[in-house]
């Protein structure tokens, strides 16, 4: 709700912006002036603490990841520091190599572009599961009926829980002698076979955020105004169209909004997997996601595990980008149209 | 507004995403220094530092020592009960060069990094301690490159958990226990289990098949990998061969020590791997049906007793200590026979000299005591290697896919051969 709003005000603001008036320049003038100064004296302590806890450990990890790891003095045993590495630290997990060698199974660098993989298998269908089942709940939830308000409140149950204890209790119920292998009467070594263990972290996480995604949703659908429907039930659309034609678009801001924090969410994925599976399963890495590999690296060494987060942090900055770019601008555009049919 | 919601939603999503970068960038710097040469006459108040205090064992020590000691007072910071979180805790004190943290209580396996990283006292000249009385096994645990950096404090070794009602007298040997897994077979029960889920009790599970088959992982200096052989070949493959017989069940592949010794305590496993922790567990738990018929003997080995992997804590003396005389006479306090015998009898921890374990009081409250001293004096420590966090990675993978039947016993000592090799350059 309030994404949806704080969007359209924003939008509001800008569609106004040709129309100035005449008086509009002096007064931008008069607050160069003087009010301009002030305002940069307000602003500047925030500037000077985003830089210093947001700036500062960004560079530091840069600078950090173009040097050697420390190695070992040979005479006297010691760590001595490792110096300049160039890009080698970088070349080490994008071209898995470990010193002049192709990294062996059982390093961590062998296994970043498995992780790669498994963390975007993980992104793309936990989110797609979520959306569908997250878009079915709204819709359930926006209909007037008795109870509804309970229902609501108790869909948050498990979004509410943390993260940390969810993966506890679904590790007990994915044990071998857990509730999940009673009920379905099988066998299946839920944290230990490849496909498995991938799918116990994907129920897991589906479980957990869909309600998120589902109130995201539902926020968008209580905006859609009422008579919209009546009129397309007027002109004669079935149940499928009016959800096809008329929700699915006036709802897609909210959506895009709820699948790109869920995507950049899921990209980072720590938590769930440490604790439920240990990043084990299949080979020994089956559920292993870049933000395990990444504290995984920190345990052997910082300046390489710098590199590993700057190569994650662009990884999802990349992916974020291609979102906004290309999906998000299709947002805007169906903001101005919905705004341009509401104003007509 | 095309542009602007796009560097809202870009910067949004930097910000997020640096959280990942500032956790690395915190835990910069390391390297060498010669903080070890000073003030190693210093006396004063000084702070130990050690993991949760489970079984209020450290308190009374401390108030004991307080109390003759009022000018050296010690202070108890206590850390939290996670492993990782006392090592990453330690690790940032040291790289501030934290002088209040005097003496830390390190895990067996964390003292070679710690030692490399130049943030222990050597316990050499006016810090040389008597090691004489300690168990052999426990001191190699706190020494490095042929110095000792840590006085061990307590130790664990695995036994090996049966049931006394099935099996008289219990197998001395790998091969004595596969047979009696028929008698598993008839009472329609898992025969075998340790602890192979894919963590640390792995590489424990692991280093004691190849221990005890004659392998090693690394050579003695602690980084040279020299486990590509004819011996370890052999004890991975025994782990190997019973996990695809049967032998172990396949659900062992998920266990860590809880779960084998809930399957114990229910009746439905005939032998286990674990650590004497269960002893007094399995004798008390309401759940557990083998209160009295079960027994426990060392591990099984070629011919005699196995050899285990050894767990427990080394105390150690900060570099950055500011008095380290007062530091050093801690140490040797917790080294004492006094505190040893309290430590075992208020908090059940293994002690580390030798003569405990025939104290007849001592083994009336802590049966598994001699057998424990058995598996001890047999034991081999885990690699007492500075890149110990990839050398288990490496143990623990590859010994995983070999269990599993992924990959062959060859070709993952090989990698594992490897892959410990590319840890130490």
């Amino acid at each position: 709700m309030s994404v949806t709003s704080g969007v359209d005000t924003d939008e509001g603001r800008v569609s106004k912006a040709p129309e100035k008036s005449p008086s509009e320049p002096r007064r931008n003038a008069s607050l160069r002036k003087g009010e301009g100064r002030r305002a940069i004296f307000l602003i500047l302590p925030t500037l000077v603490l985003l830089a210093v806890v947001i700036g500062y450990p960004v560079v530091k990890a840069i600078i950090m990841s173009f040097q050697k790891d420390p190695g070992l003095d040979k005479s006297t045993g010691l760590f001595v520091s490792g110096g300049n590495a160039g890009f080698s630290n970088y070349t080490h997990w994008l071209l898995q190599r470990c010193g002049e060698a192709s990294c062996p199974p059982g390093t961590l660098g062998s296994q970043f572009w498995d992780s790669v993989t498994t963390t975007f298998f993980f992104t793309a269908v936990t989110v797609v599961v979520e959306v569908c089942l997250g878009m079915w709940m709204a819709i359930v939830m926006n209909r007037a009926f008795r109870g509804r308000g309970l229902l609501r409140a108790s869909v948050l149950v498990p979004w509410a829980i943390p993260t940390a204890v969810t993966a506890k209790l679904w590790f007990f119920i994915f044990a071998y002698d857990g509730i999940a292998n009673h009920l379905l009467g099988t066998h299946i070594l839920w944290t230990g076979d490849e496909w498995a263990s991938r799918f116990a972290v994907i129920i897991a996480d589906v479980w957990k955020t869909t309600p998120f995604i589902a109130l995201l949703i539902l926020a968008g659908l209580q905006v859609i105004p009422g008579d919209i429907y009546e009129a397309a039930r007027v002109d004669g659309a079935s149940a499928w169209q009016r959800f096809t034609r008329v929700t699915l678009p006036l709802v897609r801001p909210a959506l895009m909004v709820a699948v790109l924090f869920r995507v950049l969410d899921v990209l980072r994925i720590y938590d769930l997997p440490a604790i439920l599976t240990n990043g084990g399963g299949g080979t020994g890495h089956a559920t292993t996601t870049l933000s395990i590999l990444v504290v995984d690296q920190i345990r052997q060494g910082f300046n390489s595990a710098a590199a590993l987060s700057t190569l994650t942090f662009l990884l999802i900055f990349l992916v974020a980008f291609i979102f906004v770019r290309f999906l998000g601008a299709h947002v805007v555009q169906t903001q101005q149209s919905q705004q341009k049919g509401g104003a007509a | 507004m095309v542009m602007r919601s796009r560097s809202v939603n870009a910067a949004a999503a930097c910000l997020g995403i640096g959280v990942l970068l500032i956790g690395v960038a915190g835990c910069g710097g390391g390297g060498g220094n010669n903080a070890a040469g000073q003030n190693t006459s210093g006396r004063g108040p000084i702070t130990y530092v050690q993991g949760k205090d489970n079984n209020n064992v450290v308190r009374p020590t401390i108030d004991k020592w307080n109390a003759d000691h009022p000018n050296e007072k010690v202070t108890f910071k206590e850390q939290s009960d996670s492993a990782d979180a006392q090592h990453d805790d330690l690790v940032q004190h040291f790289q501030a060069k934290d002088a209040n943290y005097d003496v830390v209580d390190v895990d067996v396996v964390w003292t070679a990094e710690f030692a490399a990283k130049g943030w222990l006292q050597p316990l050499e000249g006016q810090f040389a301690l008597d090691t004489s009385k300690l168990l052999p096994a426990t001191v190699k645990t706190g020494t490095y490159n042929g110095k000792l950096y840590a006085a061990p404090q307590s130790s664990d070794g695995g036994l090996l958990y049966y049931r006394k009602d099935l099996v008289p007298t219990p197998p001395k040997t790998w091969d004595e226990m596969m047979s009696d897994c028929s008698i598993a077979k008839q009472n329609n029960m898992d025969c075998y289990a340790g602890q192979f889920a894919k963590y640390e009790g792995l590489t424990v599970n692991a280093a004691e098949a190849i221990n005890t088959a004659g392998g090693v992982i690394v050579k003695s200096d602690g980084k040279t990998p020299d486990v590509n052989t004819a011996e370890a070949n052999k004890g991975l493959t025994n782990l190997v061969t019973a996990y695809k017989n049967g032998n172990i069940p396949q659900q062992a592949i998920t266990y860590q020590e809880e779960q084998g010794r809930q399957s114990f305590e229910a009746g439905k496993l005939l032998f286990l791997r674990n650590w004497p922790y269960v002893y007094s567990l399995a004798t008390t738990d309401g759940s557990s049906v083998v209160k009295d018929k079960f027994g426990i003997a060392p591990l099984p080995g070629l011919n005699g007793p196995g050899a285990s992997s050894l767990g427990g804590h080394n105390a150690a003396i900060s570099a950055y200590s500011a008095h380290k005389a007062t530091a050093f006479d801690f140490v040797k306090y917790l080294e004492s026979e006094d505190r040893q015998t309290f430590n075992a009898t208020q908090g059940s921890l293994a002690p580390v000299i030798a003569s405990l374990y025939d104290d007849a009081t001592l083994v009336q409250k802590l049966p598994y005591l001699p057998v424990l001293k058995t598996s001890i004096l047999n034991a081999v420590p885990r690699p007492v290697t500075p890149f110990y966090p990839a050398v288990t990675k490496a143990v623990e993978d590859n010994a995983y896919a070999a269990i599993k039947g992924d990959k062959t016993v060859d070709q993952a000592l090989k990698d594992m051969q490897a892959a410990i090799q590319a840890a130490g350059s």
